[in-house]
């Protein structure tokens, strides 16, 4: 079961430098990563409504910049789920652990 | 033996295997934590598997390698939305939502807001959403048997879709979360096979040179390069400017719609903790990216192969184009016994995709209105475990005869655009409405509740007075035209709309709760008293 807290404890946990580290590490990391894939997806969409002309020019073979950028799309998908990844484990699964062991020792 | 009697053959098969799971998954589920989160104990991998299952419709698999053999490149770009939009899920939502959450995404809503208001909207946009997106599936599994099993007879669509709505609803009723998770893995694996087979096959035709197969594909097509450059289909020049902006709009839909669709978010639910639920997304980003690199192999594989003409006879929408193919390359590879096992497997596939996606949708909105509306707005969680799983399997009857209904209603309607409207009505209502609880500590309840009706109500409306509803060839209602809404997809409005309203419904009114955000801001990012999994 879940173990029931004073909400007053929550506060106090929020307020710790240790706390408010985790939450600048998080989203210091993934709001500006949001805003930057978002910002290259739509660049991608936009493009391809827009600049056909460009997408069309063919770069070796049958090989366009449209379907380049396509798979630029999937290889930028795939690097950040691994960058994000990467940087869970190493900066903020040990803070997290470390102050959800704090939290769970003060409750019993 | 025709291909017909193999692919029946191998689909019972399947239904036969993915039957016996959900009877012994069955005897594994024992309260509601079972029912509704198969006891939180998959691994990553195996919820990862899920969540291609549930995710990878067969509006992806056939429907997108239809698109690319009729219209080229603009299938690819659908195929990036859907993939890309997994980034949102992994950054942003599936963490946090497994640390926080119980059962459903009104759970997180309703944590630091008052909960009867949050929980019916979030019920209500859950249902919905769920019920556009099952409707689809069904509609599609009619015409697929037609296609596929040459039952041309309204009757014959009819019982297909009865057939379906039978075996998903047992699914959800006798094997619930767990049983439902294992008929996903299951297809996830065996979609996942099935393609990556014929796309090695028509690649060793082309002796791995794509720029030939490309070239194949737009010399057969007649459309020359325009066939590997977007515009054949979405925002085509003909269209001007609104086609261009509906192409756009079309993408935020798609992007931000992941994240916020109900059957998606309960599947984060599912594992230990939140470190099993990111590694769950990276498992699904890598099945998902791979798949939609093999359907774009696929599309053009078909449009070369099998040639333009060929596949819009059989299907206008290209539907069939996959399993074509299948027959065609099989045949030419192994002879013609080759091609009728190719094209049964992959029919096979495609039927066992659809199942396990209906069965997903069915158990978000059972569990939705059993523990969102039953427990906690009808009943004000007075209610024990056992009731309101009992409730769960009920509504799970309830509502897949109401798509098994409304499906038939609807079979002879193009309700093709009802994936679309889901995922816009998810990223206009959905979205704002989480992101706000996990990351706006000023949000409140009349904000969680403007976002969700805002953004549904702003969507579905929009859709209804849209080319796609009325005044069109390819409309739902062809005959007639009341529409005014310049755009088929409304996201580029609806979804800054939900989030507008979300902020709106927030600054005026007075209401938050600084300790409560203090809870769910702590425990999100920490896992501290978040959910545990069941030990039996």
């Amino acid at each position: 079961m879940t173990v029931q807290h004073d909400s007053s404890v929550y506060e106090e946990i929020q307020a710790s430098d240790q706390f408010q580290e985790l939450r600048r590490r998080y989203r210091s990391w993934a709001f500006p990563m949001t805003v930057a894939f978002l910002a290259w997806y739509l660049l991608y969409v936009v493009l391809s409504g827009f600049a056909r002309g460009f997408m069309g020019t063919k770069l070796f073979g049958n090989i366009n910049v449209a379907l380049v950028f396509g798979l630029l799309q999937f290889v930028s998908t795939f690097l950040i789920a691994w960058a994000y990844s990467r940087h869970a484990a190493s900066k903020l699964d040990p803070l997290a652990d470390e102050l959800r062991d704090k939290v769970e020792e003060k409750a019993k | 033996m025709k291909h017909e009697t193999l692919s029946t053959i191998l689909f019972l098969v399947f239904v036969a295997g993915t039957l016996g799971i959900t009877f012994w998954a069955s005897r594994h589920t024992k309260d509601a934590t079972d029912f509704y989160a198969g006891g939180r104990s998959f691994s990553g991998v195996q919820n990862g598997l899920a969540i291609g299952g549930d995710y990878m419709s067969a509006a992806s698999f056939l429907g997108i390698a239809g698109i690319i053999a009729l219209s080229g490149y603009d299938g690819f770009l659908y195929s990036i939305g859907f993939l890309v939009a997994w980034l949102v899920a992994l950054l942003l939502v599936a963490e946090l939502m497994r640390n926080s959450g119980k059962y459903t995404m009104a759970d997180v809503l309703a944590f630091r807001m008052s909960p009867r208001p949050v929980r019916t909207a979030a019920g209500v946009s859950t249902i919905t959403v769920s019920i556009f997106y099952l409707l689809a599936q069904m509609v599609g599994a009619g015409a697929l048997v037609g296609l596929l099993l040459g039952i041309k007879s309204d009757s014959g669509k009819m019982w297909t879709i009865i057939a379906v709505g039978l075996l998903m609803v047992i699914y959800v009723v006798i094997g619930g979360m767990k049983g439902t998770t294992w008929v996903q893995i299951v297809k996830a694996v065996m979609l996942m096979t099935g393609a990556a087979l014929v796309t090695l096959l028509v690649l060793g035709k082309f002796g791995f040179n794509v720029s030939k197969l490309l070239g194949d594909a737009a010399a057969q097509s007649g459309k020359g390069d325009a066939f590997l450059n977007s515009g054949l289909k979405y925002g085509t020049e003909a269209q001007g400017i609104a086609g261009k902006i509906d192409l756009i709009s079309l993408g935020l839909a798609l992007v931000l719609g992941t994240a916020g669709l109900p059957h998606i978010l309960i599947r984060f639910y599912t594992v230990p903790t939140a470190k099993d639920a990111r590694k769950s997304v990276m498992w699904g980003i890598g099945i998902i990216g791979v798949f939609y690199l093999l359907t774009l192999v696929l599309g053009f594989g078909a449009a070369a192969i099998v040639g333009s003409k060929k596949i819009s006879t059989a299907n206008a929408a290209g539907n069939t184009a996959a399993p074509q193919l299948a027959e065609e390359i099989g045949r030419q590879i192994f002879g013609d016994v080759g091609g009728t096992i190719l094209l049964a497997v992959i029919a096979a596939v495609a039927f066992a995709t659809i199942l396990a996606v209906v069965a997903g949708l069915t158990l978000a909105s059972s569990s939705s209105f059993a523990h969102d509306l039953y427990a906690h707005v009808f009943k004000r969680g007075n209610v024990t475990d056992k009731e309101e799983v009992l409730v769960a399997r009920l509504s799970a009857f309830v509502i897949g005869a109401v798509a098994i209904v409304l499906g038939i209603l609807a079979q002879s309607l193009n309700v093709a655009f009802l994936v679309a409207l889901a995922f816009a009505v998810a990223a206009s209502g959905n979205l704002p409405a989480i992101l706000y609880s996990l990351f706006w500590k000023r949000f409140n309840t009349a904000g969680a509740v403007s976002a969700i009706y805002g953004g549904l109500i702003s969507a579905v409306v929009l859709v209804i007075f849209s080319p796609v509803v009325s005044g069109s060839k390819t409309a739902m209602f062809p005959d007639v035209d009341f529409h005014w809404f310049p755009l088929s997809n409304p996201g580029i409005v609806s979804i800054p709309l939900g989030f507008l309203f979300g902020y709106l419904g927030t600054v005026l009114s007075k209401e938050y709760n600084a300790e409560k955000y203090a809870e769910i801001e702590v425990r999100s990012l920490t896992g501290v008293g978040a959910e545990k999994a069941v030990q039996h």
